[in-house]
């Protein structure tokens, strides 16, 4: 049963990447990684091991976090900059689709070659997919509101696959990545909330003074 | 417990600064807790222990990079109390504060035997570094700080992965603790090699971006470009040194498990392309800071190189973080200096320097042969070390690479300082001496002129016995 | 051929029911958007009613206008006969039939697009490039969906992929399965010229797409154009109930009832979406369907990648 729940979450999650890739306003890609940060926050709950304090602690943290502060302070920064609404992306939504698509069967192959003991549960590709396509919308995407939401999808990634530590190595490996994506967004908010004071739009591929010339 | 002394005084000090108002009493906090930590690194030459149950503790290695941050912090903050009087940084009370979190982080990676703790510390260098950067409330000082926090905040997080991969490599029963390098170092040979092979890949790509190994260097130029001289010395040479220290962490414990076959060609690779990149961008520069960071850019590579190759070479690596730091930083001061006077790092409006700025200038010419790795300076010995290493592994062609990449760097370098040193002072410099070269801005970069020197020529007993001991733990021995 | 019962009833009942099924999208949504709407069955009569006049073809057309008509239906039906409808076995079965279902239905969809183009408007002939690309962008989806029901079933035709020896495969699949279930009824919508692609209800031709070609067409003709359609949504929602309830278990009488309330079910969820979407910007159509086919791009690996 927990089983089943685990990978139905996990496809879940392979969605949601998706779905911010195809999204084209920011506020949609915004609701979609808040909606994988719920999912996210409810995987430790479906691993085995069962319930412990430290699990749904861990559960309720990330939900908190993922979920509701994180999304929220973007709303915030969207509102607070009146940054305009659509993603304006340097690769079209269908190069990123193919991008993502490629992206898909490149961690599939990479899990394939796996040693065994890895091989039978969905979390190593899923992990692996939700880095890389984190990565493209980072590379791909102009807007710093965008790009934070590739940077927390790529966090969320790594999140994926430290799940599968969290009975063995506890506490340090949830905190250092709880603490790295709260502050680590929390200032590229606020650097967000400058650049956009500092020149009247909030677009990163206007970040171009400095370059070889 | 002096080790978690080293992390934690920086630290409270650091939220202390903050609360203190008056800018005297923060810069006379900063000395004094530079020099404590200095000091407290000097007893643990002599007495090393270990705190956290293990988790921090001196190694050779990592004493010895502690070592050259602590020296270089000092350094930097003397500096720091006569630059604050003739260019305030913005934020004032943070600007302090930020210098002292920054100096707990480093010191953090340099004890940390945990590798996860190693990696909380690599992340907060990220987060204290990055409001020293935002000097000037202007767009090109914005545009450096996003980039560099883009860029390595991916990094950081491709690190984080190659954490949790190396923790995934341990074997679920056992009796090693996780994550613990002599843990892991001793039990290598249980480890699983695709994990750790796939460990190690993040590792690069992740401690590289901190470093500024090509590809993944692209910040470096604009950061160092646009952060205040001080703040790029630090980062050039201390930051970077820590980075590279968690590389090295993860390449012991590669090599520990027996993967020379492929984590050495990689190092290699990475390596020589990162001379490559260097030498064709150093090439017709015309910002001095930003050829300051193609030229760390280029001695990256040269640890890398010398990691990878191992022997000779692993021993001229852990000998090139000490120059390769002390160098840059006393460049970054030296150059900080002409800045402060002429107020721009391109080349062309500093010119004659020598008339005006005769210390600074002959500081900087110095800084030129010791950082192309000249005789007499400590660059020669470790360059020619990894150099010899290249020869003796058998890889003639990286060892002639190498020199032909290290010749057009110096090419390019040496026509950019002579140039600035040289030729006619503009005239309108005639408000030049309203800023002296004062004792406190010359003090600092003289004493680290002294150092490499000094290393150039002879190195003392205790610190070749630890570099030789540090090598020795990457797969290097003492030409 | 199969003609066993069970198999020619479900064949008839598809046939018969078509057009109610397109009644019963249309009056979902006349319900949901707080009108009245026309009668569930109005297609019957205005089927009837088409019938029962006269055709008026332009001078300009050739004997392909005539000929498109008849050979849209009769492709839909050779489609019709390969899908498994009685959940069990189909009325003709072999081995790469589900190919023949794809390109029975290009070829209704290729001779459709000749005869828009040979009426020599501009209009139709715009409505047929956007109907031909937006076409083979459904194939990609439609082929890896098929794709990922081979690997599944280990069989190449639509009555092994879809028929009996199917429902064994559901339990250690059902996430793919749940996918590629959405992933055709995406590509229903835009197969059909339903909203969010098409909007069957548009009388603004630069805006239209499978509407503006069949302008043209007159009395019976206009009358098996509108029947095809009906039939191929009535087809396509036949398949999506045979992926997602799988029915070779159930008796034949079951079955067939199943499949009726299935494709009104299909059909009310025609009609809600396209009473809560907006058509999509033109632009963003082929974005729509590689959504639909990373979809089942998605499945494919999945099963792949665990045989289980």
């Amino acid at each position: 049963m927990t089983h089943s729940t685990l990978q139905l979450l996990l496809l879940l999650i392979v969605l949601t990447d998706f779905a911010v890739l195809g999204s084209s306003r920011l506020s949609a890609c915004i609701r979609w990684i808040a909606l994988q940060g719920a999912v996210l926050g409810i995987l430790p709950l479906v691993t085995e091991g069962g319930l412990t304090i430290h699990v749904v602690a861990l559960a309720i943290g990330t939900i908190f976090v993922k979920a509701f502060v994180l999304p929220g302070f973007l709303r915030w920064a969207i509102r607070e900059a009146a940054i305009r609404r659509e993603v304006e992306p340097l690769v079209g939504y269908m190069g990123s689709m193919l991008l993502g698509a490629a992206a898909l069967g490149a961690a599939f192959a990479v899990t394939s070659t796996m040693p065994e003991s890895a091989r039978g549960s969905l979390v190593v590709p899923v992990a692996l997919v939700t880095v890389m396509i984190g990565m493209v919308i980072l590379i791909t995407r102009a807007k710093a509101v965008i790009q934070v939401v590739g940077y927390m999808m790529l966090e969320n990634g790594i999140y994926i696959f430290g799940l599968t530590l969290a009975r063995r190595v506890p506490f340090l490996v949830e905190a250092g990545v709880l603490l790295d994506v709260f502050v680590g967004v929390f200032i590229m908010g606020i650097v967000v909330f400058h650049i956009n004071r500092e020149f009247d739009s909030i677009s990163a591929s206007k970040l171009t003074e400095l370059r070889e010339s | 417990m002096l080790e978690l002394f080293l992390v934690v005084v920086p630290l409270a000090a650091g939220a202390l600064a903050y609360a203190l108002r008056k800018a005297r009493a923060r810069s006379a906090l900063l000395l004094t807790v530079a020099m404590l930590h200095t000091v407290a690194v000097g007893v643990l030459w002599v007495h090393k222990g270990s705190a956290l149950g293990g988790w921090l503790m001196a190694d050779d290695l990592g004493l010895l990079v502690l070592s050259l941050v602590s020296v270089l912090f000092l350094v930097v903050a003397f500096y720091a109390v006569g630059y604050v009087r003739y260019e305030r940084p913005r934020g004032g009370r943070a600007f302090v504060s930020c210098l002292l979190v920054f100096l707990s982080a480093t010191s953090l990676v340099a004890l940390s035997q945990h590798l996860a703790l190693l990696w909380v510390g690599m992340e907060s260098t990220t987060l204290a570094i990055a409001p020293l950067i935002y000097s000037r409330d202007d767009r090109r000082s914005l545009e450096a700080v996003w980039k560099y926090l883009v860029i390595s905040s991916v990094g950081i997080a491709l690190a984080l992965l190659a954490v949790f991969l190396l923790a995934t490599a341990q074997p679920v029963a056992g009796a090693s603790r996780a994550l613990l390098l002599p843990d892991l170092i001793s039990g290598a040979s249980h480890l699983d090699q695709w994990w750790l092979r796939a460990s190690f890949v993040f590792a690069l790509a992740g401690f590289g971006t901190k470093m500024g190994l090509a590809p993944l260097h692209t910040w470096k130029p604009d950061t160092y470009g646009e952060a205040p001289s001080l703040v790029g010395g630090l980062m050039a040479g201390a930051l970077t040194s820590c980075a590279f220290l968690g590389l090295a962490r993860f390449a012991q414990v590669a090599l520990a498990a027996g993967l020379q076959d492929f984590v050495r060609p990689l190092l290699i690779a990475a390596g020589l392309f990162s001379l490559l990149v260097a030498a064709a961008f150093i090439i017709g520069q015309a910002d001095v800071k930003r050829m300051l960071a193609y030229s760390s850019v280029e001695h990256m590579g040269l640890l890398v190189l010398g990691l990878g190759l191992g022997g000779a070479g692993a021993y001229g690596s852990v000998l090139h973080v000490i120059n390769n730091g002390l160098v840059k930083v006393m460049l970054f001061l030296a150059v900080g200096n002409l800045v402060l006077a002429t107020g721009t790092s391109v080349v062309a409006d500093m010119r004659g320097m020598l008339r005006t700025r005769p210390v600074s200038a002959w500081l900087l010419v110095a800084g030129l042969f010791a950082v192309t790795g000249s005789p007499p300076f400590g660059p020669f010995v470790s360059e020619f070390s990894i150099i010899t290493g290249a020869v003796r592994e058998h890889h003639p062609w990286v060892a002639g690479a190498t020199v032909l990449m290290l010749t057009i760097i110096f090419v390019g370098i040496a026509r950019m300082i002579l140039g600035i040193v040289y030729g006619e002072p503009s005239t309108s410099d005639d408000e030049v001496s309203s800023v002296a070269e004062r004792p406190s801005l010359i003090i600092g970069p003289l004493i680290l002129a002294s150092m490499v020197l000094l290393l150039g020529l002879y190195i003392p007993p205790p610190l070749r016995g630890a570099i030789g001991r540090a090598a020795a733990s990457l797969g290097g021995a003492a030409p | 051929m199969n003609f066993t019962t069970p198999a020619v009833i479900a064949f008839l009942v598809v046939l018969l029911l078509a057009p109610a099924v397109a009644g019963v999208a249309t009056r979902t949504k006349s319900l949901l958007t707080g009108r009245k709407g026309a009668p569930t069955l109005q297609l019957y009569f205005d089927l009837w009613k088409l019938v029962q006049r006269g055709a008026v073809f332009s001078e300009t057309t050739t004997w392909i206008f005539r000929f498109a008509p008849v050979l849209v239906v009769a492709t839909i039906l050779l489609a019709a006969t390969v899908v498994p409808l009685d959940g069990r076995l189909s009325l003709i079965k072999f081995s790469g039939d589900a190919v023949a279902f794809a390109y029975a239905l290009g070829l209704g969809r290729f001779f459709l697009v000749l005869a828009a183009l040979d009426t020599g408007s501009s209009f139709e002939g715009m409505g047929a490039s956007r109907e031909v690309t937006f076409a083979s962008l459904v194939e990609v989806g439609l082929f890896l969906s098929f794709g990922t029901l081979v690997v599944v079933t280990h069989e190449i035709s639509l009555s092994g992929m879809l028929g009996a020896p199917f429902a064994l495969h559901w339990t250690a699949n059902a996430a793919a399965l749940v996918m590629i279930g959405a992933c055709l009824f995406a590509l229903l919508l835009a197969e059909c010229a339903r909203v969010p692609v098409d909007d069957p209800a548009t009388h603004l031709e630069l805006t239209m797409v499978h509407e503006v070609m069949v302008l043209d067409h007159s009395g019976p003709d206009l009358a098996l154009i509108l029947y095809g359609s009906a039939l191929k949504l009535a087809v396509l929602g036949a398949m999506i109930i045979s992926v997602l309830i799988p029915r070779a278990n159930l008796s034949p009488a079951a079955s067939i009832a199943v499949l009726m309330l299935g494709l009104i079910v299909v059909g009310i969820g025609v009609g809600i979406v396209e009473s809560i979407m907006a058509r999509l910007r033109l632009p963003k159509v082929p974005l729509y369907l590689a959504g639909a086919s990373s979809l089942a791009l998605f499945s494919l690996i999945l099963v792949l990648w665990n045989p289980a």
